[in-house]
């Protein structure tokens, strides 16, 4: 419970206490203590709502969601048994602000949980009173989450997973699944539960569900979490009201699949799982697509509001002695918790150039970045150390804060006390305090050594080039261009429109041959986009806002000159080895099956029997991923098929259905018209060969077991359609390299991160849609190809981009000249020059990435790493090393053990 | 910076400080955060590195790579767990393997300065990038680092011979080269990294600077004995030295 003054959570902007509704005073004008003791006066109790009224062009709506409440139905218990509790009220207790500073207690007797259930699709699946039929499309992964998360508290728990459907459909998420189901302890149970009763004694719960092989069971857990869906935002009705949109029929906002960012009302946008249930990455695609729509209606009046942030101007103090100043972050409870925050502060004091240290609650709020520059000039600090979290998400925000002050950024260094200390000893305060301390020597170390770098200023090309004439191209491009950029935009074959030209409808009934001409159509009317057709990439040459790329079409060669370029080259069908397909034309991919219904082919639509088998390729140990899409397009295909001949027998072999968030309603609806649900195991997969019905027509032979009937059923189909495997485009191993970008496990690209960069690479400048990053339904390839356009648009929208200082750099006098730089150097960053002293090596800097691979191998040390140093890591290590008198002390004592 | 850039000199300045075990993180094999793949050169660098602390008697199991990806906190954690229990086993530097002091640290003093010449002989190894792990441990044999460092190289200016034209001591890398003009150039032996610039650099007409593998090296001629009396300049370029 938080009291009516509080900090809404750690990281909230602004970091301030409010007072909410629950204060005595603005209840029953009672108390007023706070008032009394505050300082500095800052508490108003007489503050009212003001209304505000601002002019905008667009509005993107962006409510989010309500997790679902389990109180709508009596049989969870929730509320009721009090060791019963939320997937949400789980996910505090696992974290370090959360009510036992991240230990996982249960609330009845504050002892740690050993045996933990969780319960899937609280809320969802059902069409009972109180639940959603719609799948939440997250809790699968967020439940593994947590298992793994309780796993690393507590090595010894055992947790058990009851479940439907394992829907883990999402990049990577199939390796995240069997990560969980490897780990000891660990079951996966699939079986519908039941809360049977709370012990009244230990207060541990008795769940009841069901096994093929032990059949009906009860089992008692210290702790059962209800994996509760996904709900529309509480006030969604008024909202609806207020902005005049459509909501569909689960009350989430009305969308379009060729635009799932749009609403009904023109200039209304939406982003986020407003537009149903979605996990993080794609809610970050819809931010950035929906953020790229408002651009097209409002580019031209781009920047009017923006204000150009100024720094004072930098005061060069490479000849001063280093003035080290070193601020102690707490991180809240993260650090402060585990190690003793003042202890560090004072043993920073005694360190060599410290002037001045401190600590900090967390370093990274505003108040506290201010402190910083205050120090700074107050103390007349010339080199920086926070020691807090690490430098992979904040190290910029203090850079800038070094920049604020004045002085040189990279005169700053972070010492990571979080991650790589107290996050790991929570157990062992002491050693961990000790850690810190080393840890704050080392960085303190460097950092008499950092050195003033500049960084370099290039000018950026206005034009994109992408790669790839699908519906992910196309819609980056007509975004792209639509803002006032023009756009290259290169496609292998001689139309466009990739696989989507194979496609008749989505499951949800758009018409995408009618969507596809329109969208061909505006590229091609569009006079800032050029289409290059049957054309192939030789060559991609340069770097972020100044590339060059060689096309060759229709006999010429084109050199373009770009500022960014986005891939969205789409994805292969895996050509199955198995089920006869090749070698019995009956057994067809689901692809050709939608072909074959579109063409009206009466061996399909007049079919008797058909067999769909999915995971025809993936899920598997050489494709250990779930090609997300199958599963709806059998779906899809199955419903169309029933349309049109309403007695075929459709039978759809399956591992687990993964038809996510609204799709669950069709399958459903495939379920109600009679299509038959059989699912198999991996290593029982169905058989399939050519045989005769009893009256002796050929048909195809499919065996399978029936674990609901605990037997092996035969059906006998005229048509098998597989699922087969979406994989990565053949195209894929060779743009890599040509644009230096990665590939994950899979073979997919590579985006920078999963969720906070979902549509650019590490390679700055070069951005990513459609089924080349994962395969994905049309409607998804719509959201991040906007998304994609939207993160363009942040580079095409400046005149100049910022290339790191942290670059390589060669001492003329030291290079012999041997070219082993040049070997290790995959940017193409280095050329060897001939001078008078012979062959020389010289570094660009504008290509290199400052990985250091040249520095390593360099026998003479001509060629260095600027602000990784050797002299820089070397100090850190002399630093690390416990001084002689120790080393002789410790020896002593265990000589004489 | 890349795990590839962990020089080997870091790896041995550790072990001369006194710490007990190096161990590398680096990102997982084929899934570069750059594009380099320099996971795989810093991998080569242990498993040779690995061998040499062998050969100057220390257990190779102090220095250890392992690759994960930032997500893997579970598994960083029980990799280094089992790293320090290994180091532990083994005991303090030195002692553990019963070395006496004196030999380690020389041991190790060595071996520092042969860094960058371990470099110029094994960078082309270590660039080959080793799919498969039943390479490692044959990669670098111990047979082949016995030689490199019983058979180190050394440059040598032959004092009859130099005709003091600077050549070699202006392409020295290293300022190892103790020269003036129409003073007999000596290589100082302590600086020189062995990287064969000097030997390239010398006119064939001299051929001054001899290549010596596994011998001593004669001692530098007495300062005062280094004046090179020749005729005058016209004459040398009218009647050029012998070869030989």
């Amino acid at each position: 419970m938080n009291k009516a003054i509080h900090i809404y959570f750690a990281q909230a902007i602004p970091l301030v206490a409010y007072i909410d509704e629950s204060c005595l005073y603005l209840k029953e004008k009672k108390c007023r203590i706070c008032q009394r003791i505050c300082q500095n006066k800052a508490i108003n109790l007489n503050q009212m709502p003001e209304k505000v009224e601002i002019n905008v062009g667009a509005i993107i709506l962006s409510p989010g969601l309500e997790p679902y409440d389990p109180r709508l139905k009596d049989e969870y218990h929730y509320g009721d048994f009090v060791n019963v509790v939320t997937s949400m009220d789980y996910e505090r207790l696992l974290c370090s602000t959360g009510p036992y500073q991240g230990e996982i207690l249960r609330a009845s007797d504050l002892k740690h949980p050993q045996k933990i259930a969780w319960i899937q699709c609280v809320g969802s699946r059902q069409v009972t009173e109180g639940g959603n039929s719609y799948c939440s499309a997250v809790c699968c992964t967020y439940s593994q989450k947590q298992v793994i998360l309780t796993k690393d508290h507590n090595a010894e728990a055992e947790c058990t997973i009851f479940h439907n459907d394992i829907r883990s459909y999402g990049k990577d998420f199939e390796r995240y699944y069997e990560r969980t189901e490897n780990l000891p302890g660990v079951r996966f149970i699939r079986s519908y539960t039941s809360i049977v009763k709370e012990n009244s004694e230990t207060g541990n719960v008795t769940v009841r569900y069901s096994t093929s092989d032990d059949g009906v069971k009860e089992e008692e857990f210290d702790l059962v979490v209800l994996s509760v869906g996904l709900n529309p935002p509480a006030d969604v009705q008024s909202m609806a009201e207020k902005y005049g949109i459509e909501l569909n029929r689960h009350e989430f906002c009305k969308i379009n699949p060729a635009n799932p960012m749009k609403t009904n009302r023109p200039g209304i946008f939406v982003s986020g799982a407003f537009q149903g249930p979605l996990d993080i990455p794609e809610s970050v695609f819809s931010a950035s697509g929906a953020g790229s729509q408002i651009g097209e209606l409002l580019s031209f009046r781009r920047g009017d509001l923006a204000r150009e942030r100024i720094y004072p101007p930098e005061e060069d103090l490479s000849g001063e002695e280093p003035r080290i100043g070193v601020f102690v972050c707490h991180c809240g409870a993260n650090i402060g918790r585990v190690v003793n925050v003042p202890s560090t502060v004072e043993y920073s004091l005694t360190l060599p150039n410290v002037v001045y240290a401190q600590e900090q609650l967390f370093s990274c709020a505003t108040n506290a970045a201010k402190e910083i520059t205050d120090m700074i000039k107050e103390k007349g600090l010339n080199r920086v150390v926070v020691a807090a979290c690490s430098p992979r998400t904040l190290e910029m925000l203090f850079r800038d804060t070094l920049r604020e002050a004045g002085i040189n950024q990279y005169y700053f260094e972070m010492a990571n006390i979080r991650e790589h200390n107290s996050w790991v000893h929570s157990k062992e305060k002491e050693a961990a305090t000790e850690k810190a301390k080393d840890i704050i020597r080392m960085s303190v170390a460097r950092a008499r050594h950092l050195q003033p770098l500049q960084e370099f200023e290039l000018p950026v090309n206005k034009a994109a080039l992408v790669v790839g004439g699908g519906v992910a191209g196309m819609t980056t491009a007509l975004s792209i261009a639509n803002q006032g950029h023009e756009v290259h935009l290169v496609e292998r074959d001689v139309d466009l429109g990739g696989t989507a030209q194979r496609i008749q409808t989505t499951l949800e009934g758009l018409d995408v041959q009618a969507y596809l001409a329109d969208l061909s159509g505006k590229v091609y009317k569009n006079p800032l986009i050029h289409v290059y057709t049957e054309a192939t990439i030789t060559e991609a040459t340069g770097y972020v806002g100044n590339f060059i790329t060689r096309v060759k079409y229709g006999g010429r060669v084109a050199e373009i000159k770009h500022g960014a370029a986005v891939i969205a080259i789409g994805a292969d069908l895996y050509t199955p080895a198995e089920y006869l397909y090749g070698e019995d034309d009956r057994v067809m991919t689901h692809l050709e099956l939608d072909e074959q219904i579109a063409k009206g082919d009466e061996k399909v639509t007049g079919a008797e029997s058909l067999v769909m088998i999915q995971c025809v390729g993936c899920r598997q140990e050489d494709r250990n991923y779930c090609s997300r899409i199958c599963c709806s397009e059998s779906i899809k295909n199955a419903l169309k098929l029933k349309e049109i001949n309403p007695e075929m027998d459709i039978y759809i072999l399956f591992r687990d259905m993964r038809t996510y968030g609204f799709k669950e309603d069709y399958y459903r609806e495939a379920a109600g018209k009679g299509v038959r649900f059989i699912r198999y195991e991996p290593h029982d997969k169905p058989q399939v060969e050519a045989g005769e019905t009893e009256e002796g027509k050929s048909v195809l032979k499919v065996t399978v077991p029936d674990y609901i009937l605990g037997k092996k059923l035969e059906i006998d189909a005229e048509i098998v359609a597989l699922a087969a495997a979406v994989i990565p485009s053949a195209e894929t191993a060779k743009l890599a390299g040509l644009f230096k970008v990665t590939l994950s496990p899979d073979g997919f690209f590579k985006e920078a991160h999963v969720k906070l960069r979902p549509v650019e690479f590490g390679t700055d400048g070069v951005y990513l849609c459609g089924a080349a990053h994962y395969p994905k339904l049309l409607t998804e390839t719509i959201n991040q190809a906007y998304g994609a356009a939207g993160r363009v648009l942040t580079l095409l929208s400046h005149d100049i981009v910022i290339a790191s200082g942290s670059v390589c750099e060669v001492n003329e006098n030291k290079c012999m000249g041997c070219g082993d730089c040049i070997a290790v150097c995959s940017y193409g960053a280095i050329e060897l020059r001939t001078t008078r002293q012979g062959k020389k090596a010289v570094v660009n800097p504008v290509l290199c990435k400052g990985d250091g691979l040249c520095n390593a191998i360099c026998p003479t040390g001509a060629i260095k790493l600027k602000h990784f140093t050797d002299e820089q890591i070397v100090s850190e290590i002399d630093a690390a090393a416990p001084e002689e008198e120790i080393i002789r002390q410790i020896d002593a004592a265990v000589a004489s053990m | 910076m890349c795990s590839g850039r962990v020089d080997p000199a870091h790896v041995i300045r550790a072990f001369s400080k006194g710490i007990d075990g190096v161990f590398i993180g680096g990102c997982r094999l084929n899934e570069c955060n750059y594009i380099t793949h320099g996971n795989y050169y810093a991998l080569n660098m242990v498993l040779l590195f690995r061998k040499i602390l062998e050969h100057i008697g220390l257990h190779p199991e102090r220095l250890r790579i392992e690759f994960m990806s930032g997500s893997e906190g579970n598994l960083y954690v029980e990799v280094v767990n089992n790293f320090i229990k290994k180091v532990k086993e083994l005991g303090p530097l030195g002692k553990g393997e019963g070395i006496d002091e004196d030999i380690l640290k020389s041991g190790l003093a060595e071996i520092t300065r042969l860094v960058p010449y371990i470099k110029v002989v094994k960078n082309a190894k270590l660039r080959t990038p080793l799919r498969n792990p039943e390479e490692y441990e044959k990669f670098f044999t111990g047979d082949e680092i016995d030689r490199l460092l019983n058979e180190v190289i050394s440059y040598y200016i032959d004092p009859e011979k130099c005709r003091a034209c600077m050549a070699c001591a202006k392409r020295c890398p290293v300022e190892a080269i103790i020269s003036a003009k129409n003073r007999i150039h000596v290589i100082d032996q302590e600086k020189c990294i062995k990287c064969g610039t000097c030997f390239e650099a010398c006119p064939p007409r001299f051929g001054a600077v001899t290549k010596i593998i596994g011998e001593p090296v004669p001692p530098p001629v007495p300062e005062e004995e280094r004046t090179i009396v020749r005729k005058s300049k016209e004459k040398m370029i009218d009647n050029p030295l012998p070869i030989d």
